[in-house]
């Protein structure tokens, strides 16, 4: 076990630094941040000094080792945009954009698994049909749309919540309520799915025969056989959120990490950029390892 | 009237699926005492399982219907109880078996919860449950039985996982034991072992045990009376040994006559010239398990000769050595003389079209999307050099009468066969190469028995006319005795003992073989009521 931890972390760390040089080279390909950041009517000289003090001058290859010395030694670099270190500027945002992916993918998946189970517990009936309907809307509901019209029903016209920011419980309500539509018909559909395959299996015959009552057959018996492949979508989509909700942050000017992604990387703001990066994919990292260890925790055949 | 403790009258199934309706069973009637065994005998299809499906409420509605009948229970009639008084009668009064019990236990949850959960369900405290679950354990003969309630079902032979299984279905008592073809999925000498713990316990307990089975040495084994169903119907009831002696319906006269190890064996062949086949010093293991320790075999041309062995023996690894689907690590495979296994894939392409398989499974050895067509001229697309291709219509025509099928089916796909069927097709595909040698690997193990019997019918012509040899690999020492010339017996990667089919079968020597032979079931209930007496006397002057 700790074997294995240790191998995924190594692969990890290589593609981590294989995606650290990578998006260094790549982003200052973008062109020199110095005009975004000066006003318009800047001198010359001014503008020389401002990348004398960024050391944007020095060739790109200098400019590289500085940024992986000053790594190694814990140092993520300044932002430019706020002028204090990158990783702090990161990790505030994280933190909002941690709990909001927390918050939906716990209601996603709570709500998903007991729809999806009892929808497939009874295939074809009137429950499944309007479980599979909604779901397949709620999966192909593009989240920008979704995101402006509810902005419209419930901040414009109906004055219930507010349209963005944050401060308050109901600010939380929207950004989630919107994200929580694409991975619940999705994950929703994915336990329907592996539900009805388990519900026919022969050890679900021996459970009714032994006459277990209907809500142990599906909870019991079938939901833990069933959440294999459901585990791997949740991991996913939960994935998919902590990268930042880019749209969905920007639309309802919520400040998480996506927000953070899109402005850096409209203002040149390098170290913010390359940090945003090291945080996701270590968010990523820890998923994928907790899905691993989830499926071991569920299967006893899995041991790594 | 007599009141049974259970009595099925005057049921009718049907299932309404896409392609019709499809009666399942047609206005069937039995029952069952107490401390009697009741078989229902019948091939794939025969409707044999339907009425215990009635019974334990296991038929979905829809597709399922039950269009006519009662089934009573101690005079109640279950058709009309609730849902919830059916639930709280199954396991507690009535308990179920199946054939596969590694996919009929729960894979994720541990084999004492599994036990336990029989018990809680049907109102017994968790602590008092965990008690009588250990007593079971240890009453169905299972090594440890606290270090085995902790353990999941995988982590247990198959043999011992249909213990665990009765040790379930026991737990609360059952009046009668419903037992689904409850040791077919089973090695022989296990299968013994499963039918003599299942016989102890109804004479312990007094339950009355219905048994389903497509085996007449099953029927011949444990039961007191059959009821014999062909495609839906009842078409024989009565007292098993009579049934057997005095078959009154043509199906079952057919089905008794298909029964196989009856006729009388091949006389040995003369030995002349050089073997087609020559395994030397075979040796594969698989990580720390050796498969194959050292196997040493040889192949006449035009003979047959039988792997038998149960599961685990190494004989599916030995078929899959000598057409190298799976290397061995050392030893030498000579064809004509010249090793296999040192062959470049150049030179092994040409000699692949000599050495044929067969496999078990012919739903799975058949690719699902190509024609019968396309499944048997595959092999010319393949060998160009067999056929040209403007023969190839009229030779796949050929092939299929060969098989005993019709031209016109070159066009259907698998799905729309049987399963003796589709083992013809896969025969046929193996013909098409034009082979020396064709290996069998289980190839009538999955059959009924009237079809095996004509599929073996079938390679015995076909060895006739083209001169094949046959490597045949099988468990079932009836159908051997009937086909093979020489027999090969295998335990744990070794040859345990070799020899034509009468030596191996009137004399054995080795103890393994002298085992297999009396553990398999004879269709006779006369000869298997010998035996167990046999068997009695000699545990009773044996105490365990």
């Amino acid at each position: 076990m700790k074997s294995f931890i240790g191998k995924r972390a190594i692969a990890s760390g290589v593609s981590l630094v294989v995606l650290i040089v990578i998006v260094f080279f790549l982003s200052r390909l973008t062109g020199d941040p110095t005009d975004l950041y000066l006003p318009l009517d800047a001198t010359t000289e001014m503008r020389q000094q401002f990348r004398e003090i960024n050391g944007f001058n020095d060739p790109l290859i200098v400019q590289f080792g500085r940024y992986v010395s000053d790594l190694v030694q814990g140092n993520f670099g300044q932002s430019l945009r706020q002028a204090r270190p990158a990783m702090d500027v990161v990790l505030e945002a994280f933190v909002w954009t941690f709990w909001l992916a927390v918050i939906t993918m716990a209601l996603v998946t709570v709500a998903a698994i007991i729809i999806g189970s009892l929808a497939a517990f009874r295939v074809g009936g009137v429950f499944d049909r309007i479980a599979t309907f909604f779901s397949l809307i709620g999966a192909a509901a593009p989240d920008f749309w979704l995101a402006i019209v509810a902005i419209v029903i419930f901040a414009v016209k109906l004055h219930v919540l507010p349209t963005s920011g944050t401060g308050s419980v109901w600010h939380w309500v929207l950004p989630v309520g919107v994200l929580f539509i694409r991975p619940f018909g999705l994950i929703l559909q994915v336990v329907r799915g592996s539900m009805i395959s388990v519900l026919s299996s022969a050890y679900v015959k021996t459970a009714r025969a032994k006459g277990v009552r209907s809500t142990s057959i599906i909870f019991v018996h079938g939901l833990r056989n069933a959440m294999l492949p459901v585990i791997t979508v949740i991991g996913d989509q939960s994935a998919a959120i902590l990268n930042g909700a880019v749209v969905v942050e920007t639309v309802f000017g919520f400040p998480g990490i996506g927000k953070l992604m899109i402005d850096s990387i409209l203002l040149r703001d390098f170290a913010v950029v390359l940090a945003v990066i090291m945080v996701s994919a270590l968010a990523i990292f820890i998923m994928n390892l907790l899905i691993d260890l989830a499926y071991a925790l569920l299967d006893p055949r899995i041991r790594y | 009237m007599v009141e049974h403790l259970l009595e099925v009258r005057d049921l009718s199934v049907e299932f309404h699926t896409a392609v019709g309706t499809v009666r399942a069973v047609q206005n069937v009637s039995w029952h069952l005492d107490r401390g009697e065994t009741l078989a229902i005998l019948g091939e794939s299809g025969s409707g044999k399982s339907v009425s215990a499906s009635a019974i334990m409420n296991l038929i979905d509605m829809p597709p399922g219907k039950i269009t006519s009948g009662t089934i009573l229970l101690d005079g109640r009639d279950m058709l009309k109880m609730t849902p919830e008084e059916r639930r709280l009668i199954n396991g507690a009064k009535i308990a179920m078996i199946f054939q596969d019990p590694l996919a009929h236990l729960n894979p994720v949850y541990t084999v004492g919860w599994q036990i336990t959960e029989m018990m809680t369900t049907h109102g017994q405290t968790g602590g008092g449950a965990n008690v009588r679950a250990l007593e079971l354990l240890r009453r169905v003969g299972i090594t440890d039985p606290e270090k085995a309630m902790r353990k999941y079902p995988f982590q247990f032979s198959g043999g011992q996982r249909q213990r665990l299984m009765i040790a379930m279905a026991i737990a609360c008592k059952p009046d009668i034991l419903i037992a689904d073809e409850p040791t077919t999925a089973l090695d022989v000498t296990v299968q013994a072992q499963v039918l003599e713990l299942l016989q102890e316990l109804q004479q312990e307990t007094g339950m009355g045990m219905l048994l389903i089975t497509h085996d007449l040495g099953v029927v011949a084994e444990i039961a007191d009376r059959v009821v014999v169903m062909n495609s839906g119907c009842i078409v024989e009831t009565g007292n098993a040994a009579e049934v057997y002696r005095d078959p009154q319906n043509a199906y079952t006269k057919k089905l008794i006559a298909a029964a196989p190890g009856k006729g009388a064996m091949p006389e040995e062949r003369s030995r002349q010239g050089d073997p087609l086949l020559h395994g030397v010093g075979l040796k594969k293991s698989y990580g720390s398990f050796q498969a194959l320790k050292g196997v040493d075999f040889f192949i006449m041309p035009g003979e047959t000769v039988a792997v038998v062995g149960e599961s685990g023996s190494g004989k599916s690894t030995l078929a899959r050595a000598i057409v190298r689907l799976d290397d061995p690590q050392e030893g030498q495979v000579l064809y004509r003389g010249k090793d296999l296994l040192a062959m470049t894939p150049k030179e092994m392409f040409g000699l692949r079209r000599d050495l044929q398989m067969v496999f078990q499974d012919p739903t799975q050895s058949l690719n699902p999307r190509m024609t019968v067509y396309q499944l048997i001229s595959e092999a010319w697309v393949i060998h160009s050099d067999i056929l040209p291709k403007a023969k190839w219509k009229d030779r796949v025509s050929e092939l299929l009468v060969k098989v005993g099928l019709k031209p016109d089916m070159a066009e259907r796909y698998p799905h729309q066969f049987s399963g003796g069927q589709r083992q013809r097709i896969a025969i046929a595909r193996a013909l098409a190469m034009e082979p020396k040698l064709i290996i069998c690997d289980e190839a009538v193990s999955a059959l009924d028995v009237s079809i095996q019997a004509q599929v073996i019918a079938l390679l015995e012509g076909l060895r006739r006319e083209f001169g094949l040899s046959y490597l045949f690999i099988a468990h079932d020492l009836p159908v051997v005795r009937d086909f093979a010339d020489r027999v090969i017996v295998m335990k744990a990667g070794e040859i345990v003992e070799e020899g034509p089919v009468r030596q191996i079968f009137d004399a054995p020597v080795h103890p393994y073989t002298q085992a297999l032979l009396a553990a398999s079931l004879d269709p006779d209930p006369d000869v298997q009521a010998t035996r167990r007496a046999a068997r009695r006397r000699q545990e009773g002057l044996v105490p365990a």
